[in-house]
């Protein structure tokens, strides 16, 4: 194909400034949730762990929740869970930009697809929760 | 209201300027005036060296996109007033190499858009005297991406495209998407070829500014979205079914 650029005067590149993302709001939110992932990582690694511990006897199993109450643990767990919670919303509010479902020639409102996934989101949370915290 | 409005305007000459200046102007603030209007009223009146790019004054030709106050927009559809008391600061494009003041080099969009494939492809033409018919159900799946006037709002707007000019770009995609889910077309699987790989739609992180951007409300960052979830289906598909199952 012929470079329609070849021909073209002299012209300006602008760098992209290295702060960037503080430009605007949404900017900050996309890579606040870009970073949300290593929060994830960490949660999936920290439940292996637990796996771990529990599949390894009381003491194991005590070892580790007594290295979760470690303040440092808390604070570190405390970000990570609200990291994990902005990353799970944001996933599903791309639901409906993603799916576009038609009933009757009219487009699915979003949340009717949102929805859904949030009572799954729900209900599996619940069925968590009621396993390990019923004994 | 005041009845005057200061305008700063980057200015770039490529024969003088090492890099782009800032100008301020002096003009009146009328209620009914949009950002173009400041222009020509400049380039009139105050300094006929001025240069940018505007036709329709009514947001279809998609010429006058610019920086207002670090916001891409079209000039003609966006009032002083709303800036007032000022002072407003008018850019160029970001993201586009500046050829003079105001005015933006496009041809990188030119050729990616090309390689979108953005018209009807069909494997065998209807004759001539045979139309296409189209209901309005099938009208309505693509007429969203068919607003699109390329003004390349953004482009200035995705920092995806900023960082990595490689990346293909929002209306380049939704254009092809706006070809893909069109009744008559017969060009998805090829589209696909050539816009399934990372420079491509994978090359999207979702930052979602070109959709809020938009003056024709295309919703770019919703084409790319669905359509990673055709690719998607497709390499699936490809994966599970036996060959030629499709």
């Amino acid at each position: 194909m012929i470079n329609p650029t070849e021909y073209l005067p002299r012209s300006y590149h602008r760098r992209m400034s290295t702060y960037w993302w503080l430009a605007r709001w949404s900017y900050l939110t996309f890579i606040l949730r870009e970073a949300s992932s290593v929060f994830v990582g960490w949660t999936v690694l920290l439940t292996l762990v637990q796996i771990w511990a529990v599949t390894h006897g009381p003491s194991a199993n005590a070892a580790f929740h007594e290295w979760m109450r470690h303040p440092l643990m808390l604070g570190v767990n405390v970000i990570a869970f609200l990291f994990v919670l902005f990353h799970a919303v944001t996933w599903f509010s791309l639901t409906p930009k993603a799916m576009v479902i038609r009933v009757k020639g009219q487009r699915v409102p979003d949340w009717a697809i949102s929805g859904p996934n949030y009572a799954a989101w729900v209900l599996v949370s619940l069925g968590v929760a009621w396993i390990v915290l019923r004994g | 209201m005041a009845n005057r409005i200061t305008i700063e305007v980057a200015r770039y000459n490529p024969a003088r300027d090492p890099e782009p200046r800032v100008t301020s102007y002096e003009v009146p603030l009328h209620k009914e005036w949009v950002v173009l209007d400041a222009l020509n009223c400049i380039k009139d009146h105050l300094d006929g060296s001025l240069t940018f790019r505007w036709s329709c004054r009514m947001g279809v030709c998609g010429s006058c996109g610019m920086m207002i106050n670090g916001v891409p927009k079209l000039a003609c559809a966006t009032f002083l007033s709303d800036y007032a008391p000022g002072p407003v600061r008018v850019e160029p494009m970001h993201h586009f190499p500046i050829l003079r003041d105001l005015v933006v080099d496009t041809s990188d969009f030119l050729m990616k858009l090309a390689r979108s494939k953005p018209w009807i492809i069909r494997t065998v033409e209807k004759p001539m005297d045979r139309e296409y018919y189209q209901t309005p159900a099938q009208l309505e799946e693509y007429r969203q991406f068919s607003m699109c006037i390329n003004c390349l709002l953004c482009y200035a707007a995705c920092p995806i495209y900023g960082l990595d000019p490689q990346f293909t770009g929002p209306a380049a995609i939704a254009l092809a998407q706006r070809y893909n889910k069109d009744s008559r077309d017969e060009g998805a699987s090829e589209r696909l070829d050539s816009l399934s790989n990372r420079e491509g739609i994978w090359g999207c992180m979702f930052v979602g500014e070109c959709t809020r951007v938009c003056p024709k409300h295309v919703d770019p960052a919703g084409a790319i979205q669905q359509y990673k979830l055709t690719a998607a289906t497709e390499w699936l598909k490809a994966m599970v079914l036996p060959r030629g199952a499709k």
